[in-house]
């Protein structure tokens, strides 16, 4: 198999050395092969008679990491430093936690997560779902990296008429976002029958490629009130809104020179993304700053 | 590799691809551009790219004024490409240097011409000058535009006249990198076609051939059968050929960072031009009475395309006696051609508005300031309530007709003493729905009106107020009075008739100057930064326009201005650098 030569393999040891989730475990037959590609390097899939899944390379023809966790395959290239992410309410027995069917995506994973930070767009992507004109104002929130080196922005709130599935009419939706790993984004929601707590949507993003992701959602909402199928179905609605705009930005990788778009104060969570990503020297999907 | 290539003028798309309102996605020597016609007629060749995240603006929407992206909402100006509104910021108004890449056009032989860096003008063609040439259809082809044009040479077909016919002879009369030129001959009849080829990328290209006469109408539709069929022929010899060479790389254009803001200034108010200096050079094109004692003002530039404005904006006219006087500009969404403004003949003139209707002539030169908006619009309202008094229609005209071209709800409510009185009533008349006349009150009855129009105040809805400083007084305290919040009342004054005591002396401290200095009385704040070399942004130097805002550190300010609200002035944090002074006897600014 060929590389193109735009699309190199990658050299930053975080994420080759970091676990990256490569399918819905639902959607891989027993005893079948299958194929993707990961951070460029082609992977074979198996999953045995017990459901155990195995990986092997196929550039190098070697076995890699393989482990199930929250429904989703998850793959290591090289020498995991720590397990995949840990969600403490997947464990919460009142929530329906369910994948949200994956979508590939022809652009790099990091302008998908950057997108899933981004309140902005609401009214004009998901109109009349997670937003409406002429509400488009998004209100100052505040944006930090914690102590575990995650990029948290909170106090985040947004107008829309219909906030989710259960959602009966309009109004103003606080979000928590937060960035744990360079490919891997979730936000918390409030919801709107148990208003003190909060669903949850965690993407775990596959870098196909640098210019290709497959984006696998994973949701933990509240059971009252919504069935896990309306809680899928409106996580791929959202999503299908969101593929045909990421795949007309150019360039396809997110650059991150400060100077090379036009950031503005509702974009706060990305510039501190960027930085963040910049600082760490993750340049996979990426086009680092000269500065 | 391209950089001569880039330096000659090509066709990128043809006139019948930019339909009403329709953007169409072009391409030469790899750059993608977006393309797209206004209603006035002005084709924009643009940088494909939203400046915000970069998605296409091929696959944003042409609203014939304005191109909008789809990603965000982002507002761009029809002809300067600068950015108008962005939605989550609607108090904002979007830093002038926040404009696209443009890129010349040329609408020239049922063709869109246009070239990256372009050395000289788009030569003419002799064979093609008479005014009834012929576009044939674009042909797109998979190879490099140097095969296609090997190729294109030696094409042969019918002339016009003789279209059925199979014994013509084609002459190349001559040719070029990217062009040729051909004529079919049968018999008695001929026909001169030219060749063009846009270079769209390393391996693609497109075809487009303009016969130089028009075939008779029974015959336009044999022509355009006849040189489809020959010319998707060649097409097919050319890939054919190609796809057994080495493939080429596709050109890499590269995209300039935009002239934007740069972090950490990401704030809207970027720096405006020093003091108050008059770049622009326009020039009177139109001078008429557009009311009883109104004169209106078409301003068109001499030197350069104008800069891109919002509504609520306004400019500075220097005029011939010295003088400099604000006047906001009328203009509905990208009438970027021109500036129009308004100026009443007042009896108390200081001069201004004497020498604008006495003076100025058409033909005359006019030094002007750039645009700048202290008055900005906000799109975001349920419902929005214009109350204009006499010649403060000016400010409210431009928002109304923004918010009338997009098609937000709104009512204009517009005070004059008579009928003759209004001002630009064709353009109202275009809008007659969202108008409301209310002539020839007395301040009682004007109070009354005011009541019933504010009476139902939600939110979300906003009000913008401008005219005579005692209609504007009751228009606030009316609102204010029927529980409109302060936030969601906006207001211009012509002018500040406060009475400024400036007798206080107090110090200075500029905090990013790191300069003590001290004001003198009868000195405004403005005046002692000049002197010691600090040159601010100003305008109308009155305490009215807004433009010298500074933020206080520290310090309790004495306020003179009508330009901040009542909230605004209690807090404490902004002052009028030409009209504020000090209660405390030091004041820390953020200079």
């Amino acid at each position: 198999m060929t590389l193109h030569p735009k699309i190199s393999r990658c050299a930053d040891p975080q994420l080759v050395n970091d676990w990256h989730s490569v399918a819905d475990m639902a959607t891989l037959a027993t005893k079948r092969i299958h194929q993707t590609r990961l951070l460029g390097v082609p992977v074979r899939l198996e999953v045995h008679t017990n459901r155990q899944p195995t990986a092997q390379r196929m550039d190098l023809g070697i076995a890699i990491d393989s482990v199930e966790k929250y429904g989703f395959l998850w793959l290591c290239l090289g020498t995991p430093q720590r397990p995949p992410p840990e969600i403490p309410e997947a464990r919460e027995t009142d929530r329906h936690c369910v994948t949200g069917g994956s979508i590939a995506l022809n652009v790099s994973g990091l302008r998908t997560v950057e997108n899933f930070l981004d309140m902005g767009h609401f009214p004009f992507i998901h109109t009349d779902w997670l937003g409406v004109e002429p509400h488009t104002e998004v209100p100052p929130y505040k944006v930090e990296i914690t102590a575990e080196n995650e990029v948290l922005a909170t106090e985040c709130t947004f107008f829309q008429p219909v906030a989710s599935p259960t959602a009966k009419g309009g109004f103003m939706v606080e979000y928590v976002y937060r960035i744990l790993r360079p490919y891997t984004v979730c936000l918390y929601k409030s919801n709107p029958v148990q208003t003190s707590r909060m669903d949850s949507i965690y993407l775990f993003v596959q870098p196909v490629d640098e210019e290709n992701c497959v984006a696998h959602p994973f949701l933990c909402y509240l059971k009252d009130g919504i069935d896990a199928p309306t809680v899928r179905w409106f996580m791929q609605l959202i999503f299908a809104q969101d593929k045909p705009i990421l795949e007309n930005q150019l360039p396809k990788r997110l650059p991150l020179d400060p100077r090379a778009e036009t950031p503005i104060r509702a974009d706060a969570s990305s510039i501190c993304y960027r930085r963040w990503l910049r600082d760490q020297n993750i340049s996979y999907g990426a086009i680092p700053s000269a500065i | 590799m391209n950089e001569a290539a880039q330096r000659i003028w090509h066709p990128i798309a043809s006139s019948t691809d930019l339909p009403f309102r329709h953007t169409y996605h072009g391409q030469l020597l790899g750059r993608e551009f977006a393309v797209w016609r206004a209603d006035d007629g002005y084709v924009n060749v643009w940088e494909n790219r939203c400046l915000h995240r970069g998605v296409r603006l091929s696959i944003g929407i042409n609203d014939g004024t304005e191109l909008k992206c789809q990603y965000h909402g982002w507002r761009y100006a029809n002809r300067t490409a600068g950015c108008t509104y962005i939605p989550a910021h609607p108090a904002d108004a979007p830093a002038r240097t926040i404009c696209n890449q443009t890129y010349p056009a040329i609408e020239r032989y049922g063709l869109i011409w246009s070239a990256e860096a372009p050395v000289g003008e788009l030569a003419y063609i002799e064979v093609l000058s008479g005014s009834a040439v012929f576009p044939l259809r674009g042909i797109a082809v998979n190879a490099p535009a140097k095969l296609v044009m090997q190729k294109l040479v030696t094409y042969q077909f019918q002339p016009s006249g003789q279209i059925k016919g199979q014994t013509a002879t084609s002459q190349l009369l001559s040719s070029s990198d990217d062009s040729c030129h051909l004529a079919a001959t049968d018999g008695a009849h001929s026909t001169t076609a030219v060749f063009f080829v846009q270079p769209v990328d390393a391996g693609r290209s497109v075809i487009r051939g303009v016969l130089a006469e028009t075939p008779a109408d029974d015959l336009k539709r044999p022509v355009l059968y006849h040189h489809n069929q020959l010319l998707t022929a060649l097409r097919e010899q050319v890939e054919q050929e190609f796809s057994t060479l080495p493939q080429p790389a596709p050109f890499a254009p590269v995209i300039a960072p935009p002239s934007a803001p740069t972090l950490p200034d990401i704030d809207f108010d970027s720096p405006s031009p020093r003091g108050r200096s008059a770049p622009l050079r326009v020039q009177v094109s139109k001078k008429w009475m557009t009311a009883l004692d109104i004169a209106a003002f078409d301003l068109v530039s001499i030197t350069g395309q104008l800069p891109t404005y919002q509504p609520g904006a306004h400019i500075d006219v220097h005029m011939p006696n010295g003088l400099i006087r604000q006047y906001s500009l009328t203009n509905g969404p990208g009438e970027t051609d021109k500036y129009t403004i308004a100026v009443k003949r007042e009896a108390a003139s200081g001069g201004g508005s004497l020498c604008m209707h006495g003076q100025v002539r058409e033909g005359d030169v006019l030094a002007i300031s750039e645009p700048r908006n202290n008055f900005p619009l906000r799109r975001d309202a349920i419902q929005t309530v214009f109350v204009a008094g006499g010649i403060g229609i000016t400010p409210l005209l431009a928002m109304s007709r923004t918010l009338h071209h997009s098609g937000l709800p709104q009512t204009l409510h517009y005070f004059t003493q008579s009928r003759d009185h209004i001002a630009f009533p064709e353009i109202l008349g275009t809008m007659a729905a969202t108008v409301q006349h209310h002539l020839n009150l007395s301040p009682e009855e004007t109070a009354g009106q005011l009541r019933g129009i504010l009476e139902s105040y939600k939110p979300a809805m906003h009000l913008y107020v401008c005219g005579p400083g005692p209609m504007l007084e009751a228009t606030r305290k009316i609102a204010d009075d029927l529980g409109w919040p302060e936030p969601a009342v906006h207001f211009e004054y012509f002018k500040n008739t406060n009475e400024i005591d400036d007798s206080s002396q107090f110090e200075i401290n500029l905090a990013r100057s790191a300069m003590t200095l001290q004001v003198a009385a009868g000195k405004t704040i403005l005046e002692t930064l000049r002197e010691n070399g600090i040159e601010l942004p100003s305008s109308c130097e009155q305490g009215a326009c807004g433009t010298c805002v500074v933020d206080i550190l520290e310090g309790e300010p004495e306020h003179h201005d009508v330009f901040l609200s009542d909230g605004e002035k209690q807090s404490g944090k902004r002052l009028m650098t030409c009209v504020s002074r000090a209660k405390s006897n030091r004041l820390v600014l953020d200079i």
